[in-house]
């Protein structure tokens, strides 16, 4: 068959090339374009060059909320992943209480950001929320608003309510693609329960779970509204994770170079952490399948 | 090991089984004798497989019992059972070595680091993977894999039985019968118990000491391959085993004259005055093309498989195949057909019939 060439094929990318462009390049160039220059407001820029850049990377304020996002990620990652895995090992295989275990899993999912901080934090206030006031009548203190460690406990409690459903439904789908064989072949090789669980389900469930790990690392990393409806990043800077701190900067001080600067740095950090997340992972992968 | 003994055992799938149809396994009285291959053949959803998970525990029967010898272990777990099964799909653990994936069932049983080595070091020569014990068994292809199960089956020497449930599915057919072979040398070797499920006959036969055939739920009939494609009990036997399977004519009998198309046949027994619907049963390799003796037929076709040819015919209204040699001649008015009287079966509502043997009768007696 005879080629044609036709060069006006090209015509039929137009529509997602303007897409992209307004939905993506042209913010995140004005984006670039601020961070270059500074302004005193009334529409006057000036070019500062590298200057927010070097400025940001010196500034503790930032390394500090840096170092708090790692932590908190951390936190949630070595929650959320063993406490999915489990929820998902000790859910109905099959049958109307499997479909119910679904339904009552999906909804913390459902709920929005804000509402889900507002929930928590009427729940935690020691006056009327029922947490607070339990907590409070037993003799414990907890008080989020004043105390660094009660708000960061309030907002990992939040996080892991909210998605370790997530991290739950996902190894519940790895679990159920597991052939029945598996199970039977273990129990005739006289495997232990954790066994099965180290040798069979473990490796299974590893293509779901790097997945669970990214999107979890990649959302806790990018956290805001939880801490902001809570206590709105304190108290003192407790909770001012880089989200809060970049809005902060970026709103509340009207620092649109040093802002846009920490937002690209902000982004960047992001890809570089998941594409080498991503690169290990799959490297491991192929390395133990090539052995 | 030990033999095992099938009590009355029937298994059904639905809560409250009524009716025959609703068990998918029905009343089976038998025991495997100790230190026997045995092959389970019969089409897909037969039973086979409901069969020897019953015997692993991998189910619990609906009714019946189950012995290891004079042992009863129909509510024995599969631990207790100390069996070994190998599945229709490899079944390794990714993440082990070759030499890891061997030793698992020797680990979990905590024996000694020795007697571990010993073992896998000849269950991998056997199946031919002592260059790949060091290998990551995920990377492994399908065959690779389905070798190692084989091998766990294999690795302790203790078992009770060895089951395989259509093993070599996935394997290549020239591999096939390597390690059918090799399994076949195993046996003799060590004189495991083993129960071999297959769909394919010439796995069956090739395997087995004696070959258990199972349609619809229900065995019907337990017997050497000779047995089998000599005096098949059930006219599915007979259409099962053989490729192309037994020819079936409608007949009828009256002591050891048989009327088939409107001519008689003298019969090697007498079968006295059979009831039921009756068929003559002979299989294509003893059928005979002729000139002018027999049975008219009308020639439909000539396959050459090879090693010999069949001719598909129509004898009166039913189509029957013969098996000719390759370097037979085929004359264009060869159109009679000669039954080999001494390999007729007479088949009364499917089920074979035994007569008694005549005097004239060319030796052969039931």
């Amino acid at each position: 068959m005879e080629k044609t060439v036709n060069q006006r094929a090209w015509l039929l990318v137009i529509p997602v090339l303007i897409l992209v462009a307004f939905s993506s390049i042209i913010p995140m160039m004005t984006v670039v374009n601020y961070s270059f220059q500074d302004t005193f407001g009334g529409n006057d820029f000036f070019w500062v060059g590298l200057e927010w850049y070097r400025e940001l990377l010196h500034s503790e304020r930032l390394w500090d909320a840096f170092g708090r996002q790692l932590l908190f990620s951390f936190i949630i990652l070595a929650i959320e992943i063993p406490l999915g895995i489990l929820v998902a090992l000790s859910m109905p295989k099959k049958g109307i209480s499997a479909s119910i275990c679904l339904v009552l899993m999906s909804l913390p999912l459902l709920i929005p950001y804000n509402v889900v901080g507002t929930i928590w934090q009427v729940f935690g206030r020691a006056d009327i929320g029922l947490l607070g006031r339990v907590l409070s009548d037993l003799g414990i203190s907890y008080n989020y608003s004043q105390n660094a460690f009660d708000a960061w406990v309030t907002v990992i409690a939040m996080d892991v309510w909210h998605w370790t459903s997530l991290v739950a439904l996902l190894s519940y789908a790895g679990l159920r693609s597991i052939p029945n064989a598996y199970y039977q072949a273990a129990m005739i090789d006289q495997a232990s329960r954790w066994n099965v669980f180290r040798y069979i389900e473990l490796p299974k469930m590893r293509g779901v779970l790097m997945i669970a790990i990214l999107l979890r690392f990649m959302d806790s990393f990018m956290i805001y509204t939880e801490p902001f409806v809570l206590t709105g990043g304190g108290p003192g800077n407790a909770t001012t994770f880089l989200s809060i701190d970049l809005v902060k900067m970026a709103l509340g001080q009207f620092d649109l170079g040093p802002a846009a600067a920490f937002s690209l740095m902000y982004f960047l950090v992001i890809l570089l952490i998941s594409y080498v997340f991503y690169t290990v992972m799959i490297s491991i992968d192929k390395s133990e399948a090539q052995q | 090991m030990a033999s095992i003994t099938l009590e009355n055992l029937a298994h059904s799938y639905l809560p409250n089984p009524g009716t025959d149809d609703d068990f998918a396994l029905k009343a089976i009285d038998y025991t495997w004798e100790d230190r026997s291959a045995y092959a389970l053949l019969g089409p897909s959803g037969c039973g086979k497989t409901t069969l020897l998970n019953i015997i692993s525990g991998l189910l619990t029967p609906t009714s019946g019992r189950i012995l290891f010898d004079d042992k009863d272990v129909t509510a024995a777990s599969t631990t207790e059972r100390n069996i070994a099964q190998v599945f229709q799909f490899p079944v390794v653990y990714d993440t082990m070595t070759v030499g890891e994936n061997l030793a698992f069932p020797l680990r979990n049983r905590k024996m000694e680091a020795n007697y571990i080595t010993e073992r896998v070091d000849r269950i991998a020569q056997m199946i031919g993977l002592e260059a790949d014990l060091h290998k990551k068994a995920r990377g492994l292809t399908a065959d690779l894999k389905q070798k190692i199960s084989l091998g766990r089956g294999m690795v302790r020497d203790d078992v009770n039985a060895i089951l395989f449930d259509e093993p070599l599915t996935v394997i290549d057919p020239h591999l096939k019968w390597e390690l059918r072979t090799q399994l076949k040398s195993l046996h003799q070797e060590f004189g495991h118990t083993m129960i071999y499920v297959t769909h394919d006959q010439t796995e069956a036969l090739t395997f087995a000491d004696k070959v258990v055939v199972m349609h619809d739920g229900r065995v019907l009939q337990i017997g050497t391959p000779k047995e089998l494609f000599e005096t098949p009990a059930h006219s599915f036997v007979g259409y099962f085993i053989g490729s192309p399977g037994m020819n079936f004519v409608p007949v009828s009998v009256a002591g050891n004259k048989a009327v088939v198309d409107g001519k008689t046949l003298k019969l090697d027994h007498d079968y006295d005055d059979p009831q039921g619907n009756l068929q003559l049963g002979i299989r294509p390799e003893f059928i005979r093309l002729s000139k002018a003796d027999g049975l008219p037929v009308r020639i439909n076709r000539i396959q050459d498989v090879g090693r010999h040819k069949f001719v598909n015919a129509t004898l009166g209204d039913t189509e029957i195949n013969i098996a000719v040699d390759e370097d037979t001649v085929l004359e264009t008015d060869m159109t009679n057909v000669v039954f080999d009287r001494s390999k007729i079966s007479i088949f009364s509502d499917d089920w074979r019939i035994d007569g008694k043997a005549t005097d004239d009768a060319e030796g052969r007696s039931r």
